[in-house]
């Protein structure tokens, strides 16, 4: 760790809160992404099973 | 091949499927290499000490923040000139993600600003017109959730990006423009002479280049689903129709 004397608390804080909000928009993304495709999966099946 | 065939909607999900992978692959890694070379291994400047080290998350994200409006200008156009639906679906997957953006360019930059400039936050130039950039993205995702009619949300949504347009030249050159406020000029420049020095310009060229990617991959996620979301709809309509 290098030392950031007395910046540590405005760097570390900065970087804290990148890595969250980065993190989060990715997680959201991605539960989003997962949560539509598979409702348009299912969707997709009952418009065949229908006109089967 | 034409450039249009992409405007397909299953072509473009097609076309995307591999790219996805690719990109985000590409964007950890190239992120991971320039933050912590960045953090651990570059040393403090002269003037600012090792509040440098916030320079690797401030710029990119302050770039990216705007070239995000821009790439929406571009995306808003297509759609107002050409009707092409996955335009508009893309403009509207870009603008959560730029919003995060600008927001982590404010806020890293208050944590920047305290040590160096002593205050979290002046009406600086730079920074006011940051604040009306975010305030636009936020308008812009209200706008897009609050008009049903997904063409007449496109139209209106397009034509609100091209006024917000003017806020982020603003953003990137009121530093130029006014020549006053707290916030220096850019940090990098196609002029080599203007860039800061190279011990902290390659590891940030890296870290630009990783926001660039994760971006890319974020945008490209969030449009195929917008089409699916877009899809799924037009089918649940026909569900209740039949």
């Amino acid at each position: 760790m290098p030392d950031l004397g007395k910046y540590a608390f405005t760097v570390l804080s900065a970087y804290g809160a990148t890595l969250l909000l980065l993190g989060g928009l990715v997680l959201v993304t991605w539960v989003r992404a997962r949560s539509v495709r598979q409702r348009l999966a299912e969707a997709e099946r009952r418009r065949e099973a229908g006109n089967g | 091949m034409s450039l249009w065939e992409y405007a397909n909607p299953r072509k473009f999900i097609e076309t995307t499927e591999k790219l996805v992978p690719a990109l985000s692959v590409l964007a950890v890694a190239a992120l991971a290499t320039g933050l912590i070379w960045g953090f651990f291994f570059t040393g403090d400047e002269r003037r600012m000490g090792a509040s440098v080290k916030i320079i690797y998350i401030h710029v990119p994200s302050a770039m990216m923040a705007i070239n995000a409006w821009v790439m929406m200008l571009v995306a808003s156009l297509i759609w107002l000139i050409r009707r092409h639906h996955v335009s508009a679906l893309a403009a509207r997957a870009a603008a959560p993600v730029g919003a995060v953006l600008t927001l982590i360019a404010l806020v890293t930059g208050a944590f920047w600003g305290q040590p160096t400039w002593g205050t979290w936050w002046v009406w600086d130039p730079r920074l006011t017109s940051f604040l009306i950039l975010f305030l636009f993205y936020l308008g812009y995702m209200a706008l897009w959730s609050a008009i049903e009619a997904p063409d007449t949300a496109a139209d209106l949504t397009s034509v609100l990006c091209l006024v917000g347009s003017v806020f982020a030249v603003l953003s990137r050159y009121a530093a130029v423009f006014w020549s006053q406020g707290q916030h220096q000029p850019a940090s990098l420049s196609l002029d080599k002479k203007e860039n800061v020095a190279d011990v902290f310009y390659f590891p940030l060229l890296v870290s630009i280049a990783g926001f660039i990617l994760l971006f890319l991959a974020l945008v490209l996620v969030r449009t195929r689903t917008e089409i699916r979301l877009r899809r799924l709809q037009a089918l649940d309509a026909r569900e209740r129709m039949a």
